[in-house]
C-alpha cells in the first residue's frame, strides 16, 4: 500500500478559505441559503466552512444541517457491505431555500443522487448546489457535477482519496492511497 | 468489541433467539427511524423493491396498523391477509397458505397466530424471512423491543433498572418477551399478579414473584401493566373484576403513597378502570402513547435490518 499527499495542511486551509469566499460571492448574506453537510465526512468539511464564514465574514444565523443518506442509497441489498446509518439533523424546512450540499470527495455521484432524493423529505428547495473538496474527475456514474471544487484529481478506480481532519486543524491533509 | 452492524438472525421469532447486540443494533437503527417519522415527509425509499405480507390469523388492530405503517414508511409493497376472510376457514394448512402467498413473490412475512411456535414452524418450512407479531401465549418480540426502547428513552438506559410486570402473566406473550428483553439488557424484573395467573416455575427464568402490588411498586422504577385478557380465559382465574381491581388495579392513590415517581407502561388496549385507572393512564408518569410512537420506529428498524439480509440481486 502506497500513499501520496495531494494537499498539506497549509494548502488545505487556503482551499477552504477560497471555497468559503466563493460561497459568499454567490450567497451574500446567506439569508435564504442552508448548508447541508452530507454524513459522515461531508459534515467535517461543512463545520470548518461554517466556522470560516462566521469568523472571516461575520455571518451569523447561518442555517447548517447534517443529512444522512443511508436509507436512500441505491445499493441497499445489493452490496455485501453493511450500510450503517448516521444521524440526520435538519431543524428547519428547506422549502424555497437555496441548498448547498457539502461533501469531501465526489466520486461516482451516487451519494449526491441519494442526497437529492433525501432532501425532498424536508421540502422543495428553490435550488441545490454542490460543493466538494476533491472532485475525482472522469469517474462519474451519473450526470452530476459540482458547483464549487477544492481540487480536481485524476485517479484510477483502485486508488482511494482520503481527507484527514485533526481536531485543532493543525494537521489536516488529503492523501491518495493505492491499495 | 467490534460494533455489530448486522443481525445475527434471519427471522425475528422471539427475543429468546436474539442477542443483546442484536437488540442494541435494533435500538440504534430505530433512533434514526424515529427522526425520519418526525420529518415533514415521513418516508424513505429503502424497501421499495421488497414485498411484505401481513398474515394475521388472530385479531389485532394496533400491531397490524403499526406494522403496516412501518412498512409503508419504508416504501415496501404490502399485502394484508386476515384469517376471518380467508381459506383457512376452508381447511387449508398454514404451510400451504403461506406458500401460496410466497408464490406471489413475497420477501418478508409478518405473522400473528394463535398457536405458540407458529412462527418457528413456518421459518423452517418456507423461504421468506418471518417476523413474529405474536404467537399465542409465547412471544411478541416487537412489543418487548418497543417497551424496552421506551424505557431507554425515558430513563436513559435499561441496564440496572427495576421493572415490574403486573397482571395476567399466564396468558401474556408480552410478559415473556419483555422478560427476555429486559434481562438481556441487564434490568431486574419482577412479576406481580394473582397466583392463579402466574405460570408454574416462572422463577426458573430468573424473576421473582411479588404477589403484593404495593410492595412491587415500592421496589420498581417502571411498572408495565398488562391487560386482563378475558378472551383467553375459559375459566375464572379470580373471583371478580372488582376484587382484581382492588388488589392489582393501579390508581392514583397507590402512586401517591410512593415517595418516588415511577414510569407507567401499558401495551394496550387498556381496560380503563380495571388494570389501570384513567387518571394514571393519562398522567405525566405514563409513557403509553410514547410506546405507540416508538412501535413504528422499532418495527421499521426490524424490517429494515431483516430486509438488508435478503439479497435478490446476486
Amino acid at each position: 500500500m502506497s500513499q501520496k499527499q495531494l494537499l498539506n495542511t497549509t494548502e488545505l486551509n487556503v482551499t477552504l478559505k477560497r471555497l468559503a469566499c466563493q460561497l459568499v460571492e454567490n450567497h451574500h448574506t446567506f439569508e435564504d441559503t442552508v448548508i447541508i453537510g452530507l454524513q459522515p465526512r461531508g459534515v467535517d468539511l461543512a463545520i470548518r466552512l461554517v466556522d470560516i464564514l462566521e469568523k472571516d465574514y461575520q455571518l451569523t444565523n447561518l442555517k447548517f444541517g447534517k443529512l444522512d443518506i443511508t436509507f436512500y442509497r441505491d445499493d441497499f441489498r445489493r452490496s455485501n457491505k453493511v450500510l450503517e446509518a448516521n444521524t440526520t439533523e435538519i431543524q428547519f424546512v428547506v422549502e424555497n431555500k437555496r441548498v448547498v450540499f457539502v461533501d469531501d470527495v465526489l466520486y461516482t455521484g451516487r451519494s449526491i443522487r441519494s442526497a437529492l432524493t433525501a432532501i425532498q423529505s424536508f421540502g422543495r428547495p428553490s435550488e441545490v448546489e454542490l460543493l466538494c473538496l476533491i472532485d475525482r474527475r472522469f469517474s462519474r456514474h451519473l450526470p452530476i457535477q459540482p458547483d464549487y471544487v477544492g481540487k480536481h484529481v485524476d485517479v484510477i478506480n483502485e486508488e482511494k482519496v482520503k481527507v484527514n481532519w485533526s481536531e485543532d486543524n493543525k494537521d489536516n491533509s488529503v492523501i491518495l492511497i493505492d491499495e | 468489541m467490534n460494533k455489530m452492524k448486522e443481525l445475527s438472525v434471519n427471522h425475528l421469532l422471539g427475543i429468546k433467539y436474539i442477542t443483546e447486540a442484536d437488540i442494541q443494533l435494533i435500538f440504534e437503527t430505530a433512533d434514526h427511524f424515529k427522526e425520519v417519522i418526525n420529518r415533514p415527509i415521513k418516508k424513505v425509499p429503502s424497501l421499495r423493491d421488497v414485498t411484505i405480507a401481513n398474515l394475521f390469523f388472530e385479531n389485532s388492530t394496533r400491531t397490524r396498523l403499526s406494522f403496516e405503517l412501518a412498512e409503508k414508511r419504508l416504501s415496501a409493497d404490502v399485502v394484508n391477509f386476515s384469517a376471518s376472510s380467508s381459506s383457512v376457514k376452508k381447511g387449508e394448512t398454514l404451510v400451504d397458505t403461506v406458500n401460496n402467498i410466497l408464490s406471489m413473490k413475497v420477501d418478508l412475512v409478518v405473522m400473528r397466530h394463535p398457536n405458540p411456535g407458529a412462527g418457528i414452524f413456518l421459518s423452517k418450512n418456507v423461504s421468506a424471512s418471518i417476523v413474529n407479531a405474536g404467537d399465542g401465549a409465547h412471544e411478541h418480540p416487537t412489543q418487548a423491543l418497543l417497551d424496552a426502547y421506551s424505557i431507554r428513552e425515558k430513563l436513559g438506559e435499561v441496564a440496572g433498572k427495576k421493572v415490574v410486570i403486573v397482571g395476567d402473566i399466564l396468558h401474556s406473550r408480552v410478559a415473556l418477551s419483555n422478560l427476555f428483553a429486559l434481562q438481556k439488557l441487564g434490568a431486574e424484573v419482577k412479576v406481580c399478579g394473582p397466583l392463579t395467573l402466574m405460570p408454574k416455575h416462572i422463577e426458573k427464568l430468573g424473576v421473582k414473584v411479588e404477589p403484593n402490588l404495593d410492595k412491587a411498586l415500592a421496589w420498581c422504577d417502571v411498572a408495565n401493566m398488562l391487560r386482563v385478557q378475558n378472551e383467553r380465559m375459559e375459566v375464572s382465574y379470580f373471583p371478580s373484576t372488582r376484587e382484581y381491581v382492588k388488589q392489582y388495579g393501579l390508581n392514583l392513590e397507590r402512586l401517591q403513597k410512593l415517595n418516588k415517581e415511577i414510569t407507567i407502561m401499558h401495551p394496550g388496549p387498556i381496560n380503563r378502570g380495571v388494570e389501570i385507572t384513567s387518571d394514571v393512564a393519562d398522567s405525566n408518569q405514563s409513557i403509553i402513547l410514547n410506546q405507540v410512537e416508538n412501535g413504528v420506529a422499532i418495527r421499521m428498524a426490524v424490517l429494515y435490518l431483516l430486509a438488508s439480509k435478503i439479497k435478490n440481486y446476486d
